[in-house]
C-alpha cells in the first residue's frame, strides 16, 4: 500500500471518530438529590443509544444563575418545579419540552438502627439536640420538612433544634457523620432496590406535605443537539421511570 | 436600608467571629511564631508545612474533616463530649475554632517573617544588659516586630471574615450563631434574591478593599525596620 494512502486512511479514521465524539455527547445540569438514579440512568441511556451523558450534579439556584450567565448546558434537571417554570417564561428553554421526570419522597433518616420509628413518633418525644433539614428557602426537600412539622404541630417545639445544610445532600452528611441524631433527607439518598439501606427512617407521608415535583427541560443550547432530545425521551421510558422508582422517587 | 435584619445580625456575627479569631490566633500565634523562627529544630520543617496547609488546602476539605472530628464519633469530639461540652459542630465555639485553623498561617506567617527580620543583635545586646527572655520579648523583639504584628491581625482578620466554606461545612446556617455573611450572601444567590446579594456582596468586595489598602497604603510611608 503506498504511502498516500496509508495517511489518507489515518485522517478518514480521525474525522470519523472526532464526528461521532461531537454529535453523542449530552450536557447536563443535574439536581444533587438525583446523582445516584441519574448515574444509572446514564449507563442505561449510552447502552441503548450510544449517546454519553455529560453531568454535572449541584444546587438548582446555583444552576439557575449558571444558565442565565452562558453555562453550555443543553438538559435541565431540576430539583423542583418552579426553576424550569422561571426558565421557560424567560425564553431560555425549548418551548413545550418541561415534564415532571420524578416526584421526591420525604423520610426522617437516623444513622442509628432502632433510632427513627415508623410512624415519626420520634419526633414528638424529642431527646435529641439537633434535627438537619436542607435549608427551606432554596431546596424543596426543606421546604416539605417544614410543612411536615407544621403539620404535625411540631414547629416551635423543634425550631431551637433544627440545623440547616445548604442543600439536601449536606442535611444528609450532618446525620451520616452523626452530628445530627436525625434529619430529613430525600429517600433517594438511603434508599436502593426498594428497602432503605442503613441507619432507621420513617418515610413520611405525602399527604403531610405539598409535592416535591422535580422538572425537566431541555435548554435553547441543546435545541439542535439529537442527543438532548433523545435522553428526554429516554428518561419518559418505561425503563428508565421503573429504575426512578427503584431509587425511592415516585412517579 | 435595604439590609434587613437577619444580614444585620449576619454582619455582627461575623464581626464578633473574627475579632475573637484574630485575637485568639495572635495570643497562641505568637508563641508558635517565635519557636519557628528561632529554632533550628529538625521538626520546624514538618510544624511550618502544618501551619501553611490551610493555604492550599479547599476550605470544604478542612471543614470536612472537622465535621468528622468534630462529631460524636470523632477524636475532638469524643475529648469535649468527655468534658461535658457536647459537640462542637453547629456552634458560635465551633466556628470558633475552625476559623483558628482556617486563619492560622494568615497570623503566624507575618508574625515568624517579622520574628526572623529582628535578627540576633538586639537580642544579643539586650542580653548583655542583663534583660530576662521575656523582658527582650516585650520591650526588643515586639516593638521591632510591630509592623509584621498589624499585618498579621489584619490579613487573620480580613481572611476569617471572608471563610466560607469551613463555616458552611461546620455551621448549620443557624441565624445569629453560625449564619456569617459569606453564607447569608450564598442563601440569597441560591433564592435568587439578587438585590439584597448585591449589597452584600458589594459590602463585603468595598470592605475587602478597605482593609487592604490599610495594609499596602500604610507600608508606603512608614520606613520598614532595618
Amino acid at each position: 500500500m503506498s504511502r498516500r494512502l496509508l495517511s489518507l486512511l489515518a485522517l478518514a479514521s480521525a474525522f470519523a471518530t472526532a464526528q461521532g465524539v461531537r454529535a453523542d455527547d449530552v450536557q447536563v445540569a443535574v439536581a444533587a438529590n438525583f446523582t445516584a438514579p441519574m448515574q444509572a440512568i446514564a449507563e442505561g441511556f449510552q447502552k441503548k443509544t450510544g449517546h454519553t451523558v455529560v453531568a454535572a450534579y449541584g444546587a438548582t439556584g446555583q444552576f439557575y444563575a449558571q444558565i442565565q450567565n452562558g453555562a453550555p448546558f443543553e438538559v435541565f434537571l431540576s430539583a423542583d418545579d418552579t426553576t424550569p417554570a422561571k426558565l421557560e417564561q424567560e425564553g431560555k428553554t425549548v418551548a413545550g419540552s418541561r415534564f415532571t421526570y420524578a416526584i421526591g419522597t420525604l423520610a426522617l433518616w437516623s444513622a442509628k438502627p432502632g433510632y427513627v420509628d415508623d410512624k415519626g413518633d420520634v419526633l414528638k418525644k424529642g431527646g435529641f439536640q439537633h434535627l438537619s433539614i436542607a435549608n427551606p428557602k432554596t431546596a424543596p426537600y426543606g421546604l416539605a420538612a417544614t410543612q411536615v412539622m407544621d403539620k404535625l404541630g411540631l414547629t416551635q417545639a423543634l425550631a431551637g433544634k433544627l440545623v440547616e445544610g445548604q442543600n439536601i445532600t449536606q442535611a444528609y452528611q450532618f446525620v451520616s457523620t452523626g452530628n445530627a441524631e436525625l434529619g430529613f433527607v430525600a429517600l433517594s439518598q438511603i434508599y436502593k432496590d426498594g428497602k432503605v439501606t442503613d441507619g432507621s427512617a420513617w418515610i413520611v407521608p405525602s399527604s403531610l406535605h405539598e409535592p416535591i415535583r422535580q422538572d425537566a427541560v431541555i435548554l435553547d443550547k441543546g435545541k439542535d443537539n439529537k442527543a438532548a432530545q433523545a435522553l428526554v425521551d429516554y428518561l419518559k421510558s418505561p425503563e428508565a421511570t421503573a429504575l426512578i422508582e427503584r431509587f425511592g422517587y415516585a412517579h | 436600608m435595604p439590609l434587613s435584619a437577619a444580614d444585620l445580625t449576619a454582619i455582627r456575627l461575623t464581626l464578633e467571629l473574627a475579632t475573637l479569631t484574630t485575637l485568639l490566633l495572635l495570643l497562641l500565634g505568637m508563641p508558635l511564631a517565635w519557636w519557628l523562627a528561632r529554632t533550628r529544630s529538625r521538626l520546624k520543617g514538618v510544624v511550618g508545612a502544618v501551619v501553611a496547609l490551610p493555604l492550599v488546602l479547599p476550605p470544604t476539605v478542612i471543614g470536612f474533616y472537622l465535621l468528622l472530628s468534630m462529631g460524636p464519633n470523632g477524636a475532638i469530639g469524643g475529648l469535649t463530649q468527655a468534658l461535658g461540652l457536647g459537640t462542637l459542630p453547629f456552634s458560635f465555639a465551633g466556628l470558633v475554632v475552625g476559623s483558628l485553623v482556617y486563619s492560622l498561617p494568615f497570623v503566624v506567617q507575618p508574625l515568624q517573617n517579622a520574628f526572623e527580620a529582628v535578627g540576633d543583635g538586639p537580642l544579643e545586646a539586650a542580653a548583655t544588659l542583663r534583660a530576662s527572655p521575656w523582658d527582650r520579648f516585650f520591650s526588643v523583639v515586639l516593638p521591632l516586630a510591630r509592623p509584621g504584628v498589624v499585618t498579621a491581625a489584619i490579613l487573620g482578620f480580613a481572611h476569617t471574615v471572608g471563610e466560607f466554606g469551613v463555616v458552611l461545612m461546620i455551621g448549620g446556617n443557624i441565624p445569629g450563631k453560625t449564619r456569617v455573611v459569606s453564607v447569608q450572601l450564598f442563601d440569597h444567590v441560591e433564592a435568587m434574591e439578587y438585590a439584597q446579594a448585591h449589597w452584600l456582596a458589594g459590602g463585603m468586595l468595598l470592605f475587602s478593599f478597605l482593609i487592604l489598602l490599610a495594609l499596602y497604603g500604610r507600608r508606603q510611608h512608614r520606613p520598614r525596620w532595618s
